[in-house]
């Protein structure tokens, strides 16, 4: 047998498992679910808050429920989940049947988490969406600068960056917006670096990416002991707060999770749609993904793959710049050393686990920042639940995905490899 | 593609440009060769100073430049200097000038110590005075203890062809067994308790760096997505180990270890000074990897699968297979790393005990052109830079972090060469870049 | 449009990829450029489609000369090409791959505008009967449809002269019929058609002008009415260096190397070996000769262990070989791999190391885990001697020998372990003469000491020069065994090109018109029109 022979063979043995593994797997989590979440709530309720903010136009009722059978219920979902994949009910289903479970999982874990107390789900949601957004913004980042060739994991340098040009600029402008173009130039500027290094000399990208990202936290970290710290007027920056959009905002449960926010969050939104139709629908998105595919293609119909692969990555690096301005205009207010906390790698790895398209990479960024939100929440519930468990879900997940245990995503083809001419 | 190949970086310098030229009149040459039988008696190359220089020039000018970048920084960066301009542009310089040398003078003899301490305390004879001049030695080589065996795991991958970005990770978990061995085993000798907690420190990194190389040899899962995605889950694998009781100090609510024990603690090397057994263990190791790469039949497999996949596949090796060997030793030597900063150095494991070795550990290996010795003075450098960095920092107020960017700036000059050529207008070699380690993500 | 070319050289370090090359092709001609592997078609093709610059010449349409920085500007200039692998992009849709470079936006929006570039791509396949789906994704097509597309795409840009770049190396035969029916159609239409081959079938049937290229040079054009197959195999093939290897007759024994009904896919599935037979026995050489591609890399593959067959055996000293190259080795196979530098050999390792690359685990190299110097030293000093690699020392890096020493390392670590087999694929590409005749030598010495010998060889007269016996390799089949004494470059080439046996043998036989003069021009008087 040849080896594509043995490639198809072996994938279609993998599908094959994989669904078997997959279903069996789900009705170990239903039984699970009925152990473990189940067992300790007989006879208790959860309560789930649906309002947010003091005084709510239209106030709702606390969302009650039964918790053990409500638990059941779920399992039960999740158990049928299984004999239906097992029966093989259609290859075509199996993503749908994972989302089920995934939901059902949650669901279960938030109803035991709230047995016999109550929890505010719109304000999760609402944190959720909140802490989604740098990671979201790194994720475009990387998508940009792949989807053309050049891998990226500079983008927690690039945050960093964005983070302290913002806090400065702002701070010395008074003005947010000042601040934010600042952030935007300095990402680009470090897009540009990679760029060089990449592009111009060939340097392997995953170095020049763990250069950016060890000369970011070094340099940050010295201009604000040095400079931020003696001048502490640098680092007051006004910050954007949360916008209600009149009407929208009013509505019950989306209204102050998708209405209530700051720029960034809006931004956000928009810019997925705009990544999205520009990727996809675009003369400029068609030369973009033929540069990360087959660059020599591209050549050959007379496309620059040197320039669009500059113009991508400079791109990228102002996305990271606009999302790192989150961390000090957007949160918290004041630059401090460290601060994006690995929420780069999380962006890489959302783009990775989001397919390298824009609106996956938003999901992926949810489900990270629902694992973070949610830790937050349980480790003042105080359930016992270690905050480290859920937070290392979303690291094993993306392994998960992509050692092709579940799924299998499909990288731009010639995403790292540098292009010669000649 | 041939030209994007590392070019055998072996022992002794890159020997390229001088090999080149001799190669290019190869057809021509008609005189015997120097290698009959009972000639010489290695296979390895003989030690050639011109070519050692010639390989040191893109290191040491990297070193260099990345020194006047710091200066630079320095100065610019100083609040004062820019009030001063205004009125008056050659005191600001003069001061800046001033500034950069007193950061760098600090830096020096925070690391080295002064000549003249040393000179005085030994004619002395005042043993302590003695220990006190030689502290700042003391201090450099401790640093560069959990380096060397960072940079030795990085290179180690690097001449594999893996990419261990992971190695954070590693030591993290190497720590954490390490640790655990330290204090939980009572009751033993010495001589067996601390041999059986470094062992259970490179168990600890060499588990958490099967994972990736299990993963890259059966799925093609790329080994740096997946190390990074470790390095994250071995900071959450502390911060949970560090609440559990057991692990946990009695009666502590921060997460802090309990004590490792006598017993398992690396004595100093002289008594008084902080410097412990774990730098000659540190020196052992990179001889270990030295005689693993280029003394024995793995180190060959190693870097043959490293350097040329299809011809190691032809010559009939388990390129698979070889690839989990080398990253599960790179991982044990990053479990070395952080096994050894318990047991000697830190005696506990807290959350943020590493400073980021094990990103260090890239530029180390960089630096050091994957030699094992090149690692080890490349480490001591970046030791000296540590050490002297805090006492820079109480003499002139200039942060530690300065250290970090004059690395970051130094990884860069030396992962592209032809930048360094270029401000320095050398005429020499390739202008390729770096070895092509990243063959994209995934598959 | 009236394409020519004039006196176009274009050189890379080491080699003249083409050397003062002329050509010429009328507006709705087809003409065929004919050549061997490496005659410098593609580099001659790449440089009129921009994507290299020639270091001499010039370029003319319609009598302007033109030059070209990228193929944007070729592309604009009304040329077109299909290249040999083919430029799509696998994950996009037909659509899109054609109208990559060339967009049709809604306005001056940047939206595509797919409804327009469907119908447009429609509207030139109908014209020319190109079948495809315009919304398809190019990875799930055939490799004929995509050739297709491949054709469409110049088509949309409005080329007036189209590049085909060995075509039907990738199609069958149905497909390749199918496809001269597109070229005569466009042809007619006026479109300018270079076909790139070194089919002679292909070329009589299709071409109206025929242009041979050997080693960087035209060595002659004629028509199709004016030769025949026999006359263009000469051309091509040329008999510029006689390689002369003192060897006596052989003596063959026992069979060493048995196959039997060998299938084997390539990397991309198709069927790359079709059970194929052949025997070679201890004391003999068995020359394989063969376009490349027709299959002889997975042969050798099979052979070695490098590549699971799909079906059929192969057994060495009548034991099963499985794929395991190490165990392949173990049994006394020497394999000489096809590309020095990709398989044969480590760049960055010494050429002692490399002296040792398939032996290193074993006494007396090794001792347990310990690589043992002296042991190694000894060997490679002798090796070193023994088969005058030119080296520096031993301690230089392989990489930075010459090809010749190179190979020569290669030949010397596999030579000097007692075989029974001698597998050895391309033996002497891209080397001197000197490094070529004493490579020869040593095989011939193996040989005679009653190895079995299996050579794969593009080059005919390394084949003639070596083979006890010839196998001509097409298509995954061995399609003749020629015995050296009627074996001619003619006949082979014949072979090589899809001819049957019999017909081969009875254009061509032995005592047939050979030129009496092998001179350097190499071609037969009667090609009248290749003399120019």
């Amino acid at each position: 047998m040849t080896a594509a022979a043995a490639t198809a063979a072996t994938t279609a043995g993998r599908v094959v498992t994989r669904e078997r593994v997959l279903g069996v797997g789900y009705i170990v989590i239903a039984i699970l679910m009925v152990v473990f979440l189940g067992g300790g709530i007989a006879g208790e309720e959860s309560k789930f808050g649906l309002n947010v903010g003091p005084r709510p136009v239209i106030p709702l009722p606390d969302l009650v429920v039964p918790a053990q059978l409500t638990v059941y219920l779920l399992a039960g979902i999740c158990a049928f989940a299984g004999v239906v994949q097992l029966l093989r009910a259609g290859v075509r289903w199996w993503a749908v049947l994972l989302g089920i479970v995934a939901v059902c999982l949650v669901a279960a874990f938030l109803t035991w988490a709230a047995a016999g107390r109550s929890m505010s789900l719109v304000g999760l949601m609402s944190q959720t969406l909140q802490r989604s957004v740098p990671i979201a913004f790194g994720a475009f980042s990387g998508l940009l600068c792949e989807r053309s060739g050049v891998v990226n994991i500079a983008i927690e340098g690039m945050l960093l960056c964005g983070a302290f040009a913002a806090a400065v600029a702002a701070s010395i402008a008074g003005n947010v917006w000042v601040g934010i173009a600042a952030a935007i130039v300095v990402g680009g500027f470090l897009g540009l670096l990679l760029a060089v290094l990449a592009i111009r000399y060939f340097v392997d990208q995953i170095i020049a990416g763990t250069v950016i990202n060890i000369g970011a936290a070094g340099l940050t970290a010295f201009l604000s002991s040095k400079v931020l710290v003696a001048l502490p007027d640098l680092n007051n920056p006004p910050r954007f707060l949360p916008d209600k959009i009149p009407g929208l905002g009013d509505i019950p449960i989306v209204g102050p999770i998708l209405f209530t926010n700051s720029l960034f969050v809006y931004a956000m939104f928009v810019l997925i749609l705009v990544i999205h139709l520009a990727l996809f629908y675009t003369r400029y998105g068609l030369r973009v993904r033929a540069v990360g595919e087959h660059p020599i293609a591209a050549e050959t119909v007379g496309i620059d793959v040197v320039r669009t692969r500059y113009i991508n990555v400079v791109l990228g690096g102002m996305m990271a710049g606009f999302g790192g301005a989150y961390f000090t205009l957007g949160s918290t207010g004041s630059f401090d050393k460290g601060m994006t906390a690995g929420k780069g790698f999380i962006g890489l790895a959302a783009m990775i686990f989001g397919g390298w398209t824009p609106i996956g990479a938003f999901f992926a960024s949810l489900i990270f920042g629902f694992a973070d939100a949610l830790q937050n929440r349980l480790s003042i519930l105080n359930v016992g639940i270690p905050s480290e468990v859920l937070l290392m879900v979303p690291y094993i997940v993306t392994i998960a995905v992509v050692a092709g245990l579940v799924g299998r995503v499909r990288m731009p083809a010639a995403d790292g490899k540098p292009f010669r001419r000649e | 593609m041939s030209d994007e190949r590392p070019k055998g970086p072996w022992e002794g310098g890159p020997d390229s440009t001088f090999a080149r030229e001799i190669a290019a009149g190869d057809e021509a040459l008609d005189r015997p060769h120097p290698t009959g039988p009972g000639g010489r008696r290695t296979i390895w190359p003989r030690i050639d100073l011109r070519a050692i220089g010639r390989g040191l020039v893109v290191p040491v000018l990297a070193i260099f430049t990345a020194l006047v970048i710091g200066a630079f920084i320095i100065v610019l960066s100083d609040p004062a200097f820019w009030q001063e301009l205004a009125t008056d542009p050659l005191g600001a310089i003069a001061t800046g000038i001033g500034n950069v040398f007193a950061a760098y003078g600090a830096l020096i003899t925070g690391s080295l110590g002064s000549p003249t301490e040393i000179v005085q305390a030994i004619g002395s004879g005042d043993s302590k005075a003695i220990t006190m001049a030689f502290q700042p030695i003391s201090e450099t080589l401790l640093s560069a203890t959990p380096l060397i065996f960072a940079g030795l795991a990085v290179a180690l991958g690097f001449r594999a062809g893996l990419f261990n970005i992971g190695v954070e990770g590693q030591l993290y978990l190497g720590a954490i067994f390490a640790v655990y061995a330290g204090f939980a085993i009572t009751g033993l000798p010495w001589f067996i308790h601390l041999p059986l907690a470094i062992l259970a420190g490179m168990l600890g990194g060499a588990i958490w760096a099967f994972v990736p190389g299990f993963l890259k040899a059966r799925t093609g899962a790329h080994e740096v997505i997946v190390t990074i995605m470790m390095n994250y889950i071995s900071y959450q694998v502390v911060m949970l180990v560090l609440k559990t009781p057991g692990f946990q100090r009695p009666g502590r609510d921060d997460p802090i270890s309990q004590n490792v024990l006598p017993s398992a603690t690396l004595p100093p090397l002289i008594p008084d000074l902080r410097v412990h057994v774990g730098f000659f263990l540190a020196l052992i190791a990179a001889a270990v990897v030295s005689w693993l790469l280029f003394r024995s039949t793995k180190g060959y497999e190693f870097r043959a699968v490293g350097l040329n996949p299809g011809a190691a596949k032809y010559a009939g090796m388990n390129i698979g297979r070889t690839t989990i060997l080398a990253m599960v030793a790179s991982g044990a030597l990053a479990g070395l790393a952080g096994g050894v900063e318990m047991l000697g150095t830190q005696g506990n494991l807290t959350p943020g005990f590493s400073p980021g070795y094990g990103f260090d550990a890239i530029a180390l290996a960089l630096l050091g052109g994957s030699r094992p010795l090149g690692v080890v003075a490349a480490a001591i450098l970046f030791g000296a830079l540590r050490a002297g960095s805090t006492p820079m920092q109480a003499a002139t107020g200039t942060p530690v972090d300065l250290v970090v960017v004059i690395q970051a700036l130094v990884i860069m000059f030396v992962a592209a060469p032809a930048l360094v050529r270029a401000i320095y207008r050398i005429k020499v070699g390739r202008t390729t870049g770096t070895e092509v380690f990243s063959k994209g993500w995934g598959a | 449009m009236r394409l020519e070319l004039h006196g176009i050289t274009k050189r890379f370090p080491g080699v003249v990829a083409n050397e003062g090359v002329d050509l010429v092709v009328e507006p709705g001609q087809i003409h065929a450029l004919l050549g061997e592997n490496g005659a410098g078609k593609s580099t001659l093709m790449n440089v009129l489609y921009g994507l290299y610059r020639p270091d001499e010449g010039e370029i003319r349409l319609d009598g302007k000369v033109r030059t070209f920085r990228d193929p944007g500007d070729a592309i604009a200039a009304g040329i077109g090409m299909v290249h040999q692998h083919f430029m799509l992009v696998p994950v996009f849709t037909v659509t899109e791959n054609i109208m990559l470079g060339v967009e049709s936006t809604r306005g001056r929006t940047g939206f595509l505008d797919y409804k327009t570039a469907r119908s447009r791509i429609v509207e030139v396949s109908e014209r020319h009967g190109l079948h495809v789906d315009p919304d398809a994704r190019v990875e799930d097509l055939p490799v004929g449809v995509r050739q297709r597309v491949e054709i469409i795409k110049t088509l949309y840009r409005k080329a007036d002269v189209l590049i085909l770049d060995e075509p039907t190396a990738v199609l069958t035969p149905q497909e390749d019929e199918e496809l001269f029916e597109i070229m005569r159609s466009l042809a007619r239409a006026g479109t300018s058609i270079i076909f790139i081959t070194h089919k002679l079938n292909e070329v009589l049937e299709i071409a109206d002008t025929i242009t041979v290229l050997r080693r960087g040079k035209v060595v002659g054009s004629t028509r199709p009415a004016d030769t025949n197959q026999g006359e263009l195999a000469a051309m091509m093939v040329g008999r510029s260096i006689k390689l002369v290897v003192d060897k006596g007759p052989a003596a063959p024994t026992e069979p060493v190397l048995s196959i039997s009904g060998l299938s084997v896919r390539d990397d991309r599935g198709h069927l790359a070996v079709d059970s194929l037979d052949l025997d070679v026995r201890a004391g003999e050489i068995v020359a394989v000769a063969g376009v490349q591609g027709n299959g002889q890399t997975e042969l050798i593959e099979a052979i070695t262990g490098l590549r699971a067959p799909l079906s059929g055996s192969v057994r060495i000293a009548g034991s099963e070989v499985r794929a395991a190259p190490r165990k392949v080795f173990e049994a006394g196979v020497a394999h000489v791999p096809e590309d020095r530098l990709e398989e044969g050999l480590i760049p960055g390792f010494t050429v002692a190391e490399n002296l040792i690359l398939n032996t290193y685990y074993l006494e007396p190299y090794a001792k347990g885990l310990r690589v043992q110097r002296d042991a190694i030293v000894a060997t490679a000093g002798e090796l070193v001697d023994q088969y005058d690699i030119r080296t520096p020392s031993m301690f230089n890096d392989v990489g930075n020998l010459s090809g010749g020493n190179q190979q020569k390392v290669i030949v010397a670590r596999e030579f000097s372990r007692p075989i029974k087999l001698l597998v050895a694929s391309q033996p002497t590409r891209g080397l001197d003469v000197g490094s070529i005749e004493y490579i020869h030598k040593r095989i011939v010495e193996k040989r005679d000491e009653g190895v079995a010998v299996l050579i794969a060889s593009t080059e005919l007269d390394e084949v003639l020069a070596l083979g006890d016996r010839i196998a001509v390799m097409y298509q995954g089949r061995i399609v003749g065994i020629l015995d050296p004494s009627e074996a001619t470059p003619e006949r082979l080439g014949l072979l090589m090109g899809g001819a049957q046996l019999a017909d081969a043998i009875g254009v061509m036989p032995p005592a047939g018109p050979r030129p009496p003069d092998a001179g350097s021009a190499g071609v037969a008087p009667s090609a009248g029109g290749g003399a120019r």
